[in-house]
């Protein structure tokens, strides 16, 4: 068994960045990750990270163009924490060496971004995320923190009080990926999930094969409720081959959409008629597949990004990266041929409810970066907030688990925030399936689903270690002492599929309960799951199968948030509710996971800042 | 239906003339067999056969290292690695490489492609001339499983360079650089640790302890960032004069040429060589 003050769970831009500020604080830190850091996803980040660095910007425009951007669904003492601190942190990554692009006067450049008042998108090239990834492993390196990589996080240890806002978390069971030993690490102070987000949900994303949402997942079934999950970005310009991302920047330094009618369309077709392709993402990507579907889309799948005008020495200079993407996976060279964009699913605004200083309702678990849901970004993301958002909630959470002295947060968490409950009719059930014979789910449930059962609860720390520790090394055996039935990859490309069909960019009722029905026969499948590969040497095989059971839960988390949702608001669309509700909707969705039995209720949404109140006007771009 | 050949074969001591010669009949068998199914079934998409490594220790049917023949379609736009997440998810889930991006930025998959260092997700089928499409783990590294090998070395050579910014910082402005010393770093700054320099080194396959182009292209990356100063940078050229430093380099340039992200590695170690002699200078 590891031992440390603050574990944190995963190794990108907000996991490195609490490690940091934990050890900073005295902490005895370590890390633990799938991935080796460097292979984080915060790497393939592209344009850059909002902060108000110049003359003539400031924190109040920063925080009206996010809530704004939010659509009035991110809470305000969030939205002023990142304003205020983004600039600090920013300049600290400068400190550490981070290679920004440069102005002649030697300051850090900054470009426009989509929904920002003032350019206050810094950046390094087209490569903001990789120059950020690196510099902060850097700083892990530095001092010497201990990183445990291809470490795969598959438990929490939990306790079993009966409320979820008794519980604490005491650490966290994971395997070693290159020998398959199963381990428990203990967290004297806390448990920092800092596990990315949940793209594979869907078959057509920028997210990587890692960005299976294990963070979130994790901390709903111990208790912890998801919030927001309906809200998805699809990012307005993917490539529409793989997925590949092209940043928001083309657009940003003057990049063009284009119709196969040869129409500037954000303008000529009223989506955008005062700043065109510098609308918010959501407007962008609903334009965009409103072409497309309306057949004036090419090959009826993309529309044209046209950046030939720029010239080459700009590009090179600003954007050298997305000459290569798109190059490398799409075959077009942007400087001779307009490149082929679609939405893909990008970002979850959604995720683990947490406040501003990264606490969940179970003592001694923490969340931040995309896995948490905080909530800065409401029902739509701004480009170049989410970079923000690692570092100065990464830093946050960090220093509160290492046991700094903070102010009491302003966004309260758990079930006692509750402003009532919610209403959702289902096709099916949603859930736990419980079918086990052994005492072992065949779906490998998680403490939660054992309470019940489980005679006289587990409450002290060593105890509650030792039997999550038990429960995963049983799991494990289970799915790999069985020797036929289902093979992950099935359920995992059939739930990808329904999941892009009916949980895009437009919804309706009938879409989103046919996906909750493909859920429920993943689920069902998910029983007779078994891994092929007998070997404990890096066993994909089985952290893939593990990871599937984390998409079923995030993937029905996501489609009951959204059916229950019943206007438009910010990236979710219902064709049947055509108006944002603010008399009905102005509240934060939360699902728990109740032992098995979802459990739908809302929170408030803190409209009141610290100088200033946010009044919700009609979004126009 | 499965289309996965059922043929393997143990690495032999054949003359390259009969690795050539058994390439070639491989191809043509490969040719006939997708002539045969496209008739059959009017499928129309191209195929690709790869022969791919498998190793694993704890297996006894694979604790012989060996290759195993993949059939999959291979459309337009293709890449190795899709071919790979194919024949896994298809055919065999045991199938086991390191891979997560899928767009050249995290650096896991750096394979030995039809003998060559690259990564999978970045090198297109049909960019590639010899058919099958051989794919092995990266050579001069221990093999774990399949396409797997131990990156530890690599990464404690990384660190050995102490790669991090050591520069004295201001409290709260951000320190200027020129947009000329940002150009002149900005190539070394784009690494992406995925290995395939050092494993294309001759010279760290015979010194195990040699810092290897990607360590010293990350000790370039801070020497010669103008925000660190003169000490540092002394301190640094001291860790790259070292035994098994700069002057290992025999500028065969192999490293280079399989940089997936054209950083001019060769040129880097070459120009911290002329750093180290101009510093060796000033005691004359």
């Amino acid at each position: 068994m590891h031992e440390h003050d603050v574990i944190v769970v995963g190794a990108g831009g907000a996991g490195l960045r609490a490690a940091v500020a934990a050890n900073e604080e005295g902490a005895d830190v370590a890390l633990v990750s799938k991935l080796h850091p460097v292979r984080s996803h915060t790497g393939a980040a592209e344009g850059g990270i909002n902060a108000v660095l110049r003359d003539g910007d400031s924190f109040e425009s920063h925080a009206e163009d996010t809530m704004k951007g939010s659509d009035y669904l991110g809470d305000a003492p969030a939205i002023e924490t990142l304003c205020h601190q983004s600039p600090k942190e920013t300049v600290q990554l400068e400190h550490w060496g981070m290679a920004f692009s440069r102005d002649d006067d030697g300051r850090m450049s900054q470009r426009p971004f989509g929904g920002l008042s003032f350019p206050r998108t810094t950046y390094a090239g087209a490569e903001t995320g990789h120059h950020l990834l690196h510099t902060m492993y850097e700083q892990v390196v530095k001092r010497g923190i201990t990183v445990y990589d291809e470490w795969y996080v598959s438990r929490l240890a939990v306790t079993d009080h009966a409320e979820p806002e008794d519980r604490e978390c005491h650490g966290v069971v994971a395997y070693d990926v290159q020998t398959g030993k199963v381990d428990a690490f203990k967290a004297r102070n806390g448990v920092i999930l800092a596990t990315g987000g949940p793209g594979q949900v869907y078959d057509h994303t920028t997210n990587a094969v890692a960005n299976t949402g294990d963070g979130p997942a994790m901390a709903y079934r111990a208790g912890v409720p998801l919030e927001d999950m309906e809200f998805i970005q699809f990012h307005p310009t993917t490539l529409p081959s793989t997925g590949v991302l092209i940043t928001e920047g083309v657009r940003g330094e003057g990049g063009i959409l284009y119709n196969a009618e040869g129409e500037r369309f954000m303008f000529e077709g009223g989506y955008a008629k005062n700043v065109g392709e510098l609308a918010s993402r959501d407007v962008v990507a609903r334009a965009e597949l409103t072409e497309i579907n309306e057949g004036r889309g090419f090959e009826d799948d993309y529309v044209h990004l046209d950046m030939r005008h720029l010239g080459e020495e700009r590009i090179t200079d600003r954007l050298e990266n997305i000459i290569h993407l798109s190059e490398d996976f799409e075959g077009v060279n942007p400087l001779e041929d307009p490149m082929r964009v679609k939405p893909g699913q990008h970002y979850a605004m959604g995720g683990i409810e947490v406040s501003e200083n990264g606490e969940t309702c179970i003592g001694g678990l923490y969340a931040a970066g995309e896995c948490a849901c905080v909530s800065v970004h409401g029902s739509n993301r701004l480009g170049g907030n989410a970079l923000p958002e690692l570092i100065v909630f990464g830093a946050r959470a960090g220093r509160h688990a290492a046991g700094k002295e903070m102010e009491t947060a302003e966004i309260e968490t758990g079930p006692a925030a509750s402003i009532g409950s919610g209403d959702v009719d289902t096709p099916v059930s949603p859930g736990s399936i419980d079918t086990s014979e052994d005492g072992v789910a065949a779906d490998g449930g998680q403490a939660g689903d054992d309470r019940a059962t489980d005679g006289g609860a587990v409450v002290g720390m060593d105890e509650t270690v030792e039997r999550a520790l038990d429960q995963e090394q049983a799991r494990i055996e289970h799915l790999l002492e069985k020797d036929e039935g289902v093979q992950h990859a099935d359920i995992r490309s059939k739930l990808q599929e329904s999941m892009t069909e009916n949980v895009n960019v437009f919804r309706n009722e009938e879409g989103l309960k046919q996906a909750l029905r493909d859920i429920r026969e993943a689920r069902e499948a998910y029983q007779d799951v078994y891994v092929n590969d007998p070997s404990r040497t890096f066993n994909t095989d089985l952290q893939h199968t593990i990871e599937t059971r984390n998409l079923i839960d995030l993937a029905e988390a996501i489609t009951l948030s959204a059916l229950a949702r019943t206007e438009f608001r910010g990236a979710h669309w219902r064709e049947e509710y055509q108006d944002r509700d603010d008399e009905n909707w102005i509240k934060h969705t939360m699902l728990a996971w109740n032992e098995g039995s979802p459990d739908l209720y809302y929170a408030p949404v803190i409209l009141d800042g610290e100088d200033k109140s946010y009044e919700p006007k009609e979004r126009h771009y | 239906m499965s289309t996965q050949l059922q043929r393997t074969e143990t690495e032999g001591d054949e003359s390259p003339q009969e690795q050539r010669l058994e390439r070639k009949s491989l191809a043509e068998g490969e040719r006939e067999a997708q002539r045969t199914e496209e008739e059959s079934t009017g499928d129309e998409t191209p195929h690709v056969h790869l022969k791919v490594f498998r190793y694993d220790p704890e297996v006894e049917a694979k604790r012989e290292p060996r290759f195993d023949d993949f059939r999959v379609p291979a459309p337009q736009g293709t890449t190795v690695l899709d071919a790979l997440m194919y024949a896994r998810d298809e055919f065999d889930s045991t199938l086991t490489f390191r891979h997560s991006c899928r767009q050249a930025v995290c650096g896991s998959d750096a394979l030995f492609i039809n003998g060559s260092q690259r990564l999978g997700c970045q090198t297109q089928i049909q960019d590639l001339d010899q058919r099958p499409v051989r794919v092995e783990p990266l050579p001069h590294q221990e093999v774990e499983k399949d396409l797997v090998v131990d990156m530890e070395h690599f990464y404690d050579q990384m660190e050995a360079v102490e790669p991090y910014f050591q520069g004295e910082t201001p409290d709260e402005e951000e320190q200027l650089q020129s947009r000329e010393n940002r150009e002149k770093v900005k190539m070394s700054t784009r690494c992406i640790w995925c290995g395939a320099c050092q494993s294309s080194c001759n010279i760290a396959a015979g010194d195990n302890e040699y810092l290897g182009p990607a360590a010293i292209n990350k000790a370039y990356r801070f020497a010669m960032d103008e925000r660190e100063d003169d000490d540092i940078k002394k301190h640094r050229m001291n860790i790259l004069e070292q035994e098994h430093g700069v002057w290992r380099c025999q500028t065969q340039f192999s490293c280079t040429e399989v940089c997936p992200k054209d950083i001019p590695l060769t040129e880097h170690i070459q120009e911290m060589k002329r750093e180290a002699v101009k510093d060796n200078l000033k005691f004359w």
